[in-house]
């Protein structure tokens, strides 16, 4: 089991770490008239659970889109780990190191689940056509890389033989390795998020409990440095939201820096570290749960709103 | 020599006259696009065999003629009464073969929400038997049919000659052009079709009838080529079980340079496209006005995505 | 609504999956066993004999086409319809104008093969070169892929960022673009087209034993080789990265993208590797045919190229075989509707896409199997 933890923390970077991972420096977000962002500063810190919350249509969801570089902020800035995020596309977004889920699950629901984390790791790995088609970039195997020669069959035993000594003659693919350093990585974060029993599925015929899921641990395939949630707990029944927390105290152990954005009040404050608040656009508060609790502005927008807190 | 050899003498020694041939040929473009527009503007989907309802607009055109036994330029009174003839009965039998391509291909698909890549091949099939279904019944050779309009210059500009064939398809075209879009945006079906465009599902939640307003844009789609069929045989004066086609390709091409879905850019794109071509079969050879056309499409899209006045036929207000 | 297609895909794969489901789960060496058997017996397939089969050479029916020639062509759809499969199938782009690529592929041997083109001619002028001289057919092969595969990049280039849509648009503009330019142009010998297309024993002539103009069957065996070569090449793409991305990208491009897979990237090698082997498939036309005309390269034969791959079903590989193969062989076995036969072929593609709206066999794409060690291991939370 210690082999399976190891693939799914978050491999320790030796860069000299800030401990501001993403900065929302004064990001003010018009639409033609409408201000939906407004002058919004605030810092999630690396190795924390920042919860952004607020009433529907606070501008959770916008805040979250000019993070992640859907939209470009009409004057303020949003930088990763020193970098500009906006002006850069998704792809190149993921690879700063932010990695998302959405409110509305969107899984590839024709491919398996396991298919569907390995889109992920694939964002690690480096083989395009001419890798694959051709098995190009070999490496010396290490001893453990090596085709096994198990088989009780002759004819079997002959073949196996023959991959052994083709591999040790000239070597892996660079393609081969990734693959399975991808099976065994996808498989384990399956495990970890607690669905590994369905991993050969179809993802659009997973319940929809496991799809949150899958989604959670195809965003950690691709290690991000932050991990986005967009109300991961919609439409779960309390007992599924309890698990979800350990799940995201789990993510949080394992290295991860989590952004939840939710508006379940009672399960932003069980998990995160610090809370931030939106309403019309701008950020009304910002703290530890129970300062946020306490804080008569939040009550007023916020915790006044029997629906939403429920 | 067939290389490519530009004259541009020839091109601007009479731009004027290349403009107004152009213009009635994108005329007709116009009208078979506005079919292809009101479709997808609705259902998102590339209605191919609508070239097809053209086609068969066509030959209605001709039968009717001689059914009535049209000879060539017949006393004003009879061109009248072959225009208008040959107007409801295209009209009519493209209107209707419009609306049967719906209820026979797409109905079903739509019921299970298909993926458009489907539609696309049931449109082609469908396209396939209908002209085939031509070809063997009429016969593949180009029919013609009599001059019912002899050409004539109706008045001169500078060194441009109008003649009357131009004159009556564009204003033709503007006219239907113009009636189409108060149909749309002033009238209570219009107002259905545009729910529906925007959002099917919540339109269906309002009352609207989903199936009678897709059915009514088949009409409409088909009505339209069916005037620019008979458009169409008073240009050329012929027609052939294949004419829908490259016609068809290039009324799709003037749709998405317009912008798809909307009606106005359909109008626009055919002129366009027309006058593209004119210039570009004069400059060069008549050979080289298709990729003058799609070099034109592909120019466009790459600088306006959606076309030169963008897509959306819900948002097609006054 | 979203039901039913499922439902009924459902269904098929219950009646039709039954099968594959028996057939998955035999015996490794017994699937090898039957397959090889299969293969075995496509490479007989010109020679059929069997009495009972004969019924189905198309050399049977009085004026039926020469067997071996159909077959060949057949192989050649089938290699069309899996490059074309790449891109629908697998990437999810509408490309209506794939019958370019096939173009420019048989265009490359055609010009640089053949001693009569303008091009080879402007070579030996240009270069003092013999009149017999010529580019090798072998050497042409590589040059025909590398040819089209620039070709793809040119056309994705620009219109990749288009929308579905408006791709399959630009796309069936590009296919007529490269016909109009074969046709007006001088130096690809305009409508006459270009006669003495080289095949691997070079230009056709009555001294070429094997590769002549005459017997099909060694050009039948030749493809039906590229063909299975090119079935171990695309699984090998389907199965990695790429074809992961692929798929990714069809399913939902935006989420894909989130997930760090760059679009345009990868739709650009699926418009190349797709390009590459239609111009293959061009290559090997135009070298069997020894002659090629820019009237053999319509708009309709690119529509009818979507038709096979999409009739068959998109994205898997034996639908888009089984589909090409019908479509090239039914029109030629049933030659006594000759008039009706494009009314009947329309027909029955509307009839497929209305009652088996997935293809012949649906795509029923083999999950990912996990290693036997995957399966032990405890699945805790």
């Amino acid at each position: 089991m210690s082999d399976t933890e190891d693939l799914v923390s978050l491999p320790e970077s030796e860069a000299p770490t800030r401990t501001d991972l993403l900065v929302v420096d004064h990001v003010t977000l018009r639409f033609g008239g409408v201000v939906a962002l407004d002058d919004v500063s605030f810092e999630v810190r690396r190795g924390e659970i920042l919860g952004l919350i607020g009433p529907n249509g606070a501008g959770k969801t916008t805040c979250f889109n000019a993070m992640t570089g859907v939209y470009r902020p009409t004057s303020g800035e949003v930088r990763f780990d020193g970098d500009r995020v906006s002006g850069r596309k998704p792809h190149q977004i993921n690879r700063l190191g932010i990695a998302r889920t959405f409110q509305n699950i969107r899984l590839f629901p024709e491919m398996t689940a396991l298919e569907n984390v390995m889109v992920g790791t694939d964002s690690q790995h480096f083989t395009s056509v001419p890798g694959a088609l051709f098995r190009l970039y070999r490496k010396r195997p290490k001893p453990e890389e090596l085709p096994v020669v198990d088989s009780h069959n002759g004819l079997v035993r002959a073949w196996q033989q023959t991959r052994l000594v083709f591999a040790k003659v000239f070597g892996i693919s660079r393609h081969t390795l990734e693959e399975r350093a991808g099976e065994q990585k996808a498989l384990a974060l399956l495990r970890f998020v607690g669905i590994a029993d369905r991993a050969n599925e179809l993802a659009r015929n997973l319940p929809y409990g496991y799809q949150r899921r899958l989604e959670i641990a195809r965003a950690l395939a691709t290690e991000p440095k932050l991990l986005c949630l967009d109300e991961p707990a919609a439409g779960f029944n309390p007992a599924e939201k309890e698990q979800l927390l350990k799940l995201i105290r789990d993510i949080r152990d394992k290295g991860y820096t989590v952004l939840l954005i939710e508006h379940d009040m009672r399960l932003v404050m069980g998990v995160t570290d610090r809370i931030v608040v939106l309403e019309f656009g701008k950020k009304i508060a910002e703290g530890t749960p129970a300062e946020v609790r306490d804080n008569p502005k939040v009550i007023a927008a916020y915790l006044g709103v029997p629906a939403d807190a429920s | 020599m067939k290389g490519i050899f530009v004259d541009f003498d020839a091109l601007f020694g009479h731009l004027g006259q290349h403009t107004v041939d152009g213009l009635s040929k994108g005329s007709i473009y116009a009208l078979v696009a506005l079919g292809y527009t009101l479709v997808y503007g609705v259902l998102r989907l590339i209605n191919f065999a609508h070239s097809e309802v053209f086609m068969i607009g066509t030959f209605t055109v001709v039968g009717t003629w001689s059914v009535l036994g049209a000879t060539d330029s017949p006393a004003i009174g009879t061109v009248i009464l072959l225009l208008l003839a040959g107007l409801v009965a295209a009209a009519a039998v493209s209107g209707a073969t419009a609306v049967a391509v719906e209820r026979v291909a797409y109905r079903r698909l739509r019921r299970m929400n298909a993926p458009p890549l489907i539609f696309l091949i049931t449109a082609i099939g469908l396209s396939l038997v209908l002209s085939e279904a031509f070809g063997i019944w009429q016969g593949r050779l180009v029919k013609g049919m009599p001059t019912v309009i002899e050409r004539s210059v109706l008045f001169t500009i500078g060194n441009t000659e109008v003649t009357n064939v131009q004159v009556i398809t564009v204003l033709a075209a503007l006219i239907m052009m113009f009636g189409l879009d108060v149909f749309i945006n002033r009238t209570r079906y219009g107002r259905g079709v545009r729910a529906v465009a925007q959002d099917p599902d919540t339109a269906a939640l309002m009352g609207v009838n989903k199936d009678r307003v897709i059915a009514l844009i088949f009409l409409l789609g088909g009505l339209l080529a069916g005037a620019a069929a008979l458009l169409y045989c008073v240009r050329y004066g012929n027609t052939r079980f294949n004419v829908g086609f490259v016609l068809g390709l290039k009324a799709f091409t003037a749709a998405v340079l317009g912008g798809i879905g909307n009606l106005r850019g359909a109008l626009l794109g055919g002129l366009l496209l027309g006058v593209v071509e004119v210039y570009a079969a004069t400059l060069t050879s008549s050979a080289w006005e298709d990729v003058a056309a799609f070099v034109v499409l592909v120019v466009v899209l790459l600088f306006r995505p959606t076309g030169l006045l963008g897509e959306s036929l819900g948002r097609a207000r006054a | 609504m979203t039901e039913t297609l499922r439902q009924i895909n459902e269904r098929r794969r219950h009646v039709t999956g039954g099968i594959g489901e028996r057939w998955r789960a035999l015996p490794k060496w017994q699937r090898a066993i039957g397959i090889l058997a299969f293969v075995g017996f496509l490479y007989y397939l010109p020679l059929l004999g069997i009495p009972g089969l004969t019924w189905f050479r198309t050399d049977s029916i009085p004026q039926g086409n020469n067997w071996a020639g159909v077959l060949f062509l057949c192989a050649i759809y089938v290699l069309v319809a899996f490059g074309l499969n790449i891109v629908i199938g697998l990437a999810g782009l509408l490309d209506l104008g794939y019958v370019g690529f096939f173009a420019v592929g048989a265009y490359s041997v055609a010009l640089f093969g053949s001693t009569q083109s303008p091009v080879v001619e402007g070579l030996q002028n240009r270069f003092g070169l013999s009149q017999d001289w010529a580019v090798a057919w072998a050497i042409c092969l590589p040059l025909a892929i590398l040819l089209t595969m620039i070709s793809g990049v040119l056309l994705g280039w620009p219109t990749l960022r288009l929308r579905g849509d408006y791709l399959a648009i630009v796309t069936l503009g590009f296919g007529e673009i490269i016909r109009i330019i074969a046709r007006n142009s001088d130096w690809t010998g305009g409508p006459q087209g270009i006669a003495a297309i080289p095949g691997p024993q070079g230009a056709p002539s009555p001294d070429n034993e094997i590769f002549g103009l005459i017997d099909a069957k060694p050009w039948y065996w030749l493809v039906l080789s590229v063909v299975i070569l090119m079935v171990f090449a695309v699984r090998r793409l389907e199965n990695s990265r790429v074809g992961r991305a692929w798929l990714a990208i069809r399913e939902d491009e935006d989420a894909a993208a989130v997930m760090g897979v760059s679009g345009f990237k990868f739709k650009l090698w699926a418009f190349a590797m797709g390009a590459a082997l239609g111009g293959l498939s061009g290559f090997l036309f135009a070298s069997r045919g020894g002659f090629i005309e820019p009237t053999q390269f319509s708009a309709q034969l690119s529509i009818l190229f979507v038709a096979m791959v999409v009739a068959g079903g998109a994205g898997n590989m034996a639908g888009v075989a089984l589909g090409a193969f019908l479509l090239a062989y039914l029109p030629e076995r049933f030659r006594d509707f000759s008039q009706y036969r494009t009314l009947v072929f329309g027909a029955a593609l509307v009839l497929v896409m209305l009652f088996a709206p997935q293809g012949l066999i649906p795509s029923r794409r083999r999950a990912r199997e996990l290693k036997d060690r995957a399966k032990e291991a405890p699945a805790n939370v």
